[in-house]
């Protein structure tokens, strides 16, 4: 099968890859970066655990072309983690908003762009943001709890750098 | 009075480490210590695995439910660029044999099939090639030649198939696998002598657990040697090899299971025994190592985890005053095409087939019926969870007939606080409890009179409003004559008995507390137990231990987690481990203090001189000396070097069943007390169901981590509402199994979670288990179906609808609805 080079920006990283044209999105971050913290659970697009940052949207990388994603930038939960556990994981691991972790990365990719685009959100808007995420082990409270605990962290943490002198 | 279960005596407690008060760590929310990894996305899942020269399997699978093979073409397949090897069952069976089955008389199976495919998503060949994309090419292109033969879907029908019908017609004549009878106690004089004989036809239908990971196994055959080492995300590494290795033609020594961590179980990974030979033997036959993880499709179709298909024709015998007098039932289990546990669910649910109340004999023809369907495995309750909803069938039943009060009716029949350890007429024993504590704390923390009365008011205005309330047991800690107990009396099968639980540990010459578990995690908190067990019984701060994990051939007796054993289970291993290492820590430790070992104690990280606050050894001076410094001590064995042990815990208490059967001894003695409480709304114009309040009150005893058993209930009522709200395998009339995805297979979102669970602990610490640790894995599951199906009955009461049947989707329930404001 014809192949197909692409580039494209992971976690900061420019990387080159030659893929057919099949490949998803989800194999090539997996098994040709090498990054498998983002997990497959159906490859039908509708469980989320392939969820990850594409230009800051939540998408789903199974239902995604590797050669289209040529030129984005893709954040995953290795990203996350590049300078130690981010507040949202470490809110995950405060509130127990995991049990298994395998449709963690996911949620984790969700409840980014949630408070990307909104700092406060209500549960209700917190339970809107992952309900295309499944969850087997918590049945969602403590994921909820976790995601409305990280955006308190993310404004206390805002307020304090506007407080630090230029 | 003489009774069926006079011959079965109560062993005495062997437990050392009493409930009590002032504990350190047990009891403590404390964050998991196996969390910082897997958030990073470093937890070590099996499709992470890579090992050098590895091939990718993909399976050709069955479209029809029953068909004989006529002839199978490779030749297209193998002929594709990039493709290793493609293989039937024919050429499996070259180098391995059939699986495993605890059933007694066994139903064979292969792990490809040889001539005919008994279910949709039965594989009949597999393509070994160098990537998956490839593999699944290949796969599409071999060829078969089908005869299709009638296939099996009616769970009644199943039991009257004759001819091309029968499933197994080598083995069997007919598609009844088992068919045992059972009395324990007076069940004939007891209904003779009742009032009220109360029926029911309940009816459960098949789901499973569908953890977000599928099973997969990384396989590697060294032809070198003859032995196997295989990658798998099976629960049960340390016993697999044994149950396995007949089938492999390897001995346990040529074969070694590496475990990972598993993305999920609730049952569903236990075992994995087939996929486990398949990919092995893929490995020999292509000479390359071979990983195979299942998609969804074939998890659903193909996982050998299909949870519980039962239809029972109940029967409850209740005195003129509403005493609960006897229970009997007829049950058919539409088992699917295979038995590889027997009827183990059964045996598990006979646990606590009589729930909280004191019910004084039961009855039971149990038939296990064969199918054209997946085969069953454990999900969340193991058989466990139908009884529960059974049993509160029929006291809502009860309370209806009678007239009476559903929640008054059963605190009259509920078991006294004081009556414990009380025996049930299965044989099985409940340790401790006080259900009427926990009834108490729900109804306050839900508030049940404000919401009946708010409910009533509403059905007054027109609006489908209900509220239902559960009181169901939790059994935990399960012995494995569950597993057979049930069979037939003359080939009862492999009578297991054991099911421990091991730890190894040492204090290592820096003072940290190595720790190597023999069991995987699989979203569970071994690592978090173990560190808090560990840290309160050697007075060791948590981050001073250190925990991995062994593989089959470094670990030991352990059977790992299922049945909510974990927990209590490695309690008692930890403490077990905690004593050895406490004596060589004391011996070393005193002789450096110039004491006797008798003179000293464990404080704070060290052996100190009773009554002395400076007189003291850190483990890491004691542990570093005794490793490095052997001259530092006296001759004898006793001073040998270094501080380590493996300890095993076995089951706390358990005898063996009655040889006739008259009861079935004490199995799953280690019994917490659930009451889940909620309201309702029906949309009668959808059928949709919005609970509006949820209250669950759990009682597992001594809890180690509150917050873990708090994840643990929210994830098992989750689990529960979609068992009683939407999930269900669907199959047509040929067998075709119709929503094997997660599109139409509707497992509940964070919508669909009620907005105010309320949740509650009441601590009745077990007498047997250290510390008074309960299992608490299950619960959820074992009681959000009945409550439920309370709650909605209650709501649809002016339509007079009765639920015999689960899940109760909106369409089932519009159809009820329909129905009858028809005959109304």
């Amino acid at each position: 099968m014809k192949k197909t080079a692409i580039n494209l920006t992971v976690n900061g990283r420019s990387r080159d890859a030659v893929v057919p044209p099949r490949m998803l999105l989800s194999d090539l971050i997996r098994h040709e970066l090498a990054l498998p913290g983002t997990h497959v659970g159906c490859e039908h697009g509708v469980c989320g655990a392939c969820n990850v940052l594409v230009d800051g949207k939540a998408v789903r990388s199974c239902l995604m072309f590797a050669v289209q994603a040529d030129g984005c930038e893709i954040t995953t939960v290795e990203g996350f983690s590049a300078g130690g556990l981010d507040l949202v994981q470490t809110a995950f691991w405060e509130e127990h908003g995991l049990q298994c972790g395998f449709c963690t990365p996911g949620m984790l990719a969700s409840a980014h762009e949630l408070l990307a685009e909104n700092p406060d959100p209500t549960d209700d808007e917190i339970r809107e943001a992952i309900a295309g995420n499944l969850c087997r082990c918590t049945g969602y409270e403590y994921i909820i709890a976790a995601i409305r605990s990280a955006a308190r962290k993310m404004r206390d943490a805002e307020t304090a750098a506007k407080r630090q002198p230029a | 009075m003489a009774s069926h279960l006079d011959s079965n005596v109560i062993p005495p407690s062997r437990q050392r480490e009493t409930p009590r008060s002032g504990l350190t760590w047990i009891g403590q929310s404390m964050k998991r210590v196996e969390d910082p990894r897997i958030l990073a996305g470093k937890g070590g899942y099996i499709d992470d695995v890579t090992v050098p020269g590895m091939a990718h399997a993909a399976m050709v699978t069955s479209p029809h439910a029953h068909a004989r093979i006529v002839s199978i073409d490779t030749s297209k397949a193998r002929a594709l660029p990039g493709v290793i090897g493609v293989y039937t069952g024919q050429d499996l069976a070259r180098v391995v044999d059939p699986c495993p089955s605890f059933a007694s008389p066994p139903v064979p199976q292969h792990a490809i099939v040889l001539d005919k495919v008994r279910h949709v998503g039965e594989v009949v060949a597999a393509v070994v090639a160098e990537d998956r994309y490839v593999a699944e090419d290949a796969a599409e292109l071999v060829e078969v030649e089908w005869e299709i033969l009638p296939a099996n879907v009616d769970i009644e029908a199943s039991l009257e198939a004759t001819g091309d019908a029968v499933i197994h017609p080598d083995d069997r004549d007919s598609n009844r696998a088992l068919d045992e009878s059972f009395q324990f106690g007076p069940v004939d004089e007891h209904f003779a002598a009742a009032a009220h004989v109360i029926k029911r036809r309940l009816r459960w239908h098949r789901s499973s657990a569908q953890a977000i990971e599928t099973c997969g196994v990384v396989a590697q055959f060294d032809p070198i040697s003859g032995s196997y080492t295989i990658h798998a995300n099976t629960n049960f590494y340390n016993f697999i090899p044994f149950v396995i290795g007949g089938s492999l033609r390897v001995s346990p020594g040529e074969l070694r299971i590496i475990p990972v961590l598993a993305g999920g179980s609730f049952g569903s990974k236990v075992f994995n025994h087939k996929i486990l030979i398949r990919t092995a033997g893929l490995s020999r036959l292509a000479g390359v190592p071979v990983k195979y993880i299942e998609d969804r499709v074939e998890h659903f179709t193909n996982s050998d985890s299909h949870g519980s298909d039962r239809l029972y024709d109940a029967e409850l015998a209740v005195m003129e005053d509403g005493t609960f007098k006897s229970l009997r039932f007829t049950v058919l289990d539409d088992y699917g095409a295979y038995l590889q546990f027997g009827v183990g669910t059964h045996g598990n649910a006979m646990a606590q087939v009589t729930g909280p109340y004191r019910i004084e004999s039961f009855g039971m023809r149990v038939i296990a019926v064969l199918s054209n369907k997946t085969q069953q495995g454990p999900y969340r309750g193991f058989g466990s969870e139908v009884t529960n909803w059974v049993m509160e069938r029929m006291a809502d039943a009860a309370a209806k007939e009678l007239g009476r009060d559903p929640v008054e009716l059963r605190e009259q029949n509920m078991i006294a606080a004081d009556a414990f350890p009380y025996m049930i007429p299965t044989g099985n024993i409940y340790d401790s409890g006080n259900f009427q504590k926990v009834l108490a704390e729900a109804k306050g923390l839900f508030d049940l009179d404000a919401w009946r009365e708010r409910a009533k008011a509403l059905r007054a205005g027109g609006r489908c409003v209900g509220v239902g309330v559960a009181t169901c047991m939790e059994r935990s800690v399960y012995g494995p004559t569950e597993w057979w107990s049930l069979n037939n009396r003359e080939t009862p099968g492999f009578t297991l008995t054991s099911t421990p639980e091991a730890i190894t540990a040492r204090v290592d010459p820096s003072g940290k507390l190595f720790v190597t578990l023999h069991s995987p995690m699989v979203g569970n908190s071994p690592e978090t137990v173990v560190t808090q067990v560990l840290a309160e019984r050697l007075t060791v701060a948590p981050e001073d231990v250190v925990i991995n994990y062994s593989d089959s051939q470094s670990g030991f007796n352990s059977v790992g987690p299922q049945g909510s054993r974990f927990t209590a289970m490695i309690a008692g291993a930890c403490v077990s481990a905690s004593i050895k290492l406490e004596e060589r820590l004391k011996r070393f430790g005193a002789y450096m203090l110039q004491r006797r070992p008798e003179d000293v104690e464990l404080r704070d990280g060290c052996v100190a001189v009773v009554g002395s606050q400076d007189q003291k050894k850190t483990f890491a001076e004691i542990a570093l000396t005794s490793s490095f410094f052997r001259l530092s001590f006296p001759e004898g064995e006793e001073y040998d070097s270094g501080i380590d042990c493996t300890a095993v815990y076995d089951h706390p208490i358990s005898t063996d069943p009655d040889p006739e059967r008259k009861h079935l001894g004490i199995f799953y003695p280690i019994v917490g007390h659930i009451c889940h409480m909620v309201a309702v709304e029906v949309d009668p114009g959808t059928g949709k169901v919005e609970i509006l309040d949820y209250a669950a009150v759990h009682d597992n005893g001594t809890i180690v981590n509150p917050r873990t058993l708090g994840g643990q209930v929210w994830g098992g009522t989750a689990n529960g509402i979609g068992t009683a709200l939407s999930e269900q395998f669907l199959y047509d009339a040929d067998g075709q199994f119709t929503n094997p995805n997660f599109s139409e297979f509707a497992m509940p979102t964070a919508n669909e979670m009620p907005r105010n669970f309320k949740l509650g602990h009441v601590e009745t610490p077990s007498p047997y288990t250290e510390y008074g640790v309960k299992g608490g894995g299950e619960g959820g599951r074992l009681g959000a179906p009945s409550a439920l199906t309370s709650a909605i009955e209650d709501a649809l009461s002016d339509f007079g609808v009765t639920i015999s049947s689960l899940p109760v989707t909106p369409p089932v329930l519009r159809g009820m609805i329909r129905a009858a404001q028809a005959s109304g």
